[in-house]
């Protein structure tokens, strides 16, 4: 590593246009925002920026802290969800022959290059009202009836379908659906890097398969736990398109709030303020894994 | 081979264990038959799109004779070929700079290239949106110009990613090999062009085609800053998902995972050759 003040010239050719980029293009929106957030709306388009908290303040009121405290409980439902469904995943490919463990870990992944509305569209298509699974369930309600009448029984009533979609359930299936890769993948990171000994050690002397998990595995691999937990939950809480094409009209969630703000509601400077209120959450759980980080290696 | 291989299944042979194959395909079959319902009745003759009514390509001709669609696609296509191009740039020069040298509040550099990469996307897309709106970017230019301000938020959040890949790769480079080519008598700029540059590559390939999806894929980000004239595809979709399930989405999004595939098919081939090469 070099000093930059042996190196002025090149540390400048190198430094000045990534930097001036990051400043003029990031650091200075952002920083617009953030002014906004302790201003008010004077006439249509004009803001002035008089220092009020009133903002922050508007944002304690109860239907935004209920808001605030609905998207917290949908993004850690679905970051449960995807921790039970893709935790024996992620096992699975670690303890998978060495030639499957490619086309495994790309199976998980190929969806997650798709795009992401065309990955909710889809979803959206099988879930309607006649879509595939109201109708599947539909046919399968039909035979019930049927082998009821032929042992000679009332008929079950008509077949009405499931609201599956514009709910909460439609929301947190979708969430599920779109971030079930982003905990695989640091998941199986973890268990890949285990002492395999140890389990083998473990199911030897006499523990079974869940025991083994829950009081050697899971210990053992908290650390890649943590991090698989965090990097599901940051997006799932500011998730938009899922919640804006899946859910309701009691499924908002807070970017779609702040969406609101921006374009119908033209509040800008409370918008602002939501806005940065989320980003001081993300910034809060992404602190918290790096000090954790830093303190297992220092640890090591 | 493995149905014929009746030996017993040692402890951690979980891929081998029934329940597990149960749970591994269900998972799968959540993770895909969405997807290939929607890819397969892009070719269903019927407008209802829930029965199957027969083969046809002709919602693939709609597609193509939707104007607005077309140039939707051809706008995407743009923005992330430019944010790319500049995005490997800055990424790499930013990388080599965190990589290279020390300075003051580096720390605080670093974290700040990273912070495209974590801040929600909403938040991003409200800075972009009050950014552009305070600077009264014109939005009525020519073509490609009108693009400038929904290419310029890609930038922003693309290159950190490359300057993250870059740097993975820098961590691998063998510091003698810049020293012997100073020795021998190379210039500063000849030692990064002939020495630094090629051991970067397959981190720039992985950085640029990391940066193209992600440019092809957003929505939020683009949903803020563009303007009525200035629509990509995915925000054109997104307008046709509101109005209704059709035939015609599920074709364009047929070809949008289609063209996903092939540059997934392209990454990893690429990988495999400069590994090769390497």
């Amino acid at each position: 590593m070099q000093d930059w003040k042996g190196h002025k010239t090149a540390f400048a050719a190198i430094a000045a246009a990534p930097m001036a980029w990051l400043i003029g293009f990031f650091i200075i929106p952002l920083a617009m925002v953030w002014l906004y957030s302790f201003g008010r709306n004077i006439g249509l388009t004009e803001i002035d920026i008089s220092g009020t908290f009133a903002n922050y303040a508007r944002a304690l009121e109860p239907l935004y802290l209920e808001i605030f405290g609905k998207s917290v409980a949908v993004a850690a439902l679905t970051t449960l969800i995807c921790l039970i469904i893709g935790f024996p995943i992620a096992l699975a490919i670690t303890f998978a022959p060495e030639k499957w463990r490619p086309w495994m870990l790309l199976a998980i992944m190929l969806p997650f290059w798709t795009n992401l509305l065309i990955r909710t569209y889809a979803l959206i298509t099988v879930l309607r009202t006649n879509g595939y699974v109201n109708m599947s369930l539909g046919w399968f309600w039909e035979q019930a009836s049927g082998l009821k009448v032929l042992v000679g029984l009332a008929p079950l009533p008509t077949w009405e379908p499931l609201p599956l979609l514009y709910n909460n359930f439609a929301v947190v299936l979708g969430l599920v659906y779109v971030h079930l890769p982003f905990m695989v993948l640091p998941l199986y990171a973890a268990l890949d890097r285990l002492d395999k000994s140890l389990i083998e050690a473990s199911l030897d002397l006499g523990a079974g398969h869940f025991r083994t998990i829950t009081q050697i595995v899971a210990p053992l691999a908290g650390a890649g736990i943590i991090s698989g937990v965090i990097i599901t939950f940051v997006p799932a809480l500011g998730a938009y398109l899922t919640p804006d094409l899946m859910g309701g009209p009691d499924s908002q969630m807070i970017a779609n709030v702040i969406e609101r703000q921006f374009k119908r509601a033209n509040d800008w400077p409370f918008g602002a303020a939501l806005s940065f209120l989320l980003m001081y959450a993300t910034f809060m759980l992404i602190a918290l894994q790096a000090l954790r980080t830093r303190k297992a290696e220092a640890r090591r | 081979m493995s149905l014929l291989n009746r030996s017993p299944i040692a402890p951690l042979e979980y891929t081998r264990r029934l329940w597990m194959r149960a749970w591994i395909g269900a998972t799968l079959f959540f993770l895909y038959a969405p997807l290939l319902v929607l890819i397969v009745f892009s070719f269903n003759d019927s407008k209802r799109n829930i029965v199957w009514r027969g083969f046809t390509f002709k919602y693939y001709g709609k597609v193509f004779e939707n104007d607005t669609l077309v140039a939707a696609l051809g706008n995407s296509l743009t923005i992330a070929f430019l944010a790319t191009l500049v995005s490997i740039v800055l990424g790499t020069l930013a990388a080599v700079m965190l990589w290279r040298f020390r300075f003051p509040a580096k720390a605080g550099i670093e974290g700040a290239l990273s912070l495209p990469i974590v801040v929600p996307e909403i938040c991003m897309g409200v800075a972009m949106l009050v950014f552009f709106a305070r600077l009264d970017w014109p939005s009525d230019l020519v073509w490609p110009l009108n693009l400038s301000a929904i290419t310029i938020a890609h930038i922003t959040f693309c290159f950190p990613f490359v300057t993250m890949v870059v740097r993975a790769r820098l961590a691998s480079f063998n510091k003698e090999q810049e020293e012997a080519a100073r020795d021998l008598g190379a210039s500063e700029w000849q030692t990064f062009r002939d020495v630094l540059l090629p051991h970067m590559k397959p981190g720039i390939i992985a950085g640029a085609l990391l940066a193209f999806t992600l440019s092809l894929d957003d929505f939020v980000i683009t949903f803020f800053t563009s303007g009525p004239n200035t629509i990509t595809f995915p925000v054109k979709v997104y307008s046709m998902v509101r109005f209704s399930v059709t035939p015609e989405v599920n074709a364009a999004s047929a070809l949008l995972i289609l063209l996903t595939i092939i540059l997934t098919t392209v990454a990893l081939k690429l990988q495999d050759f400069t590994k090769a090469t390497a």
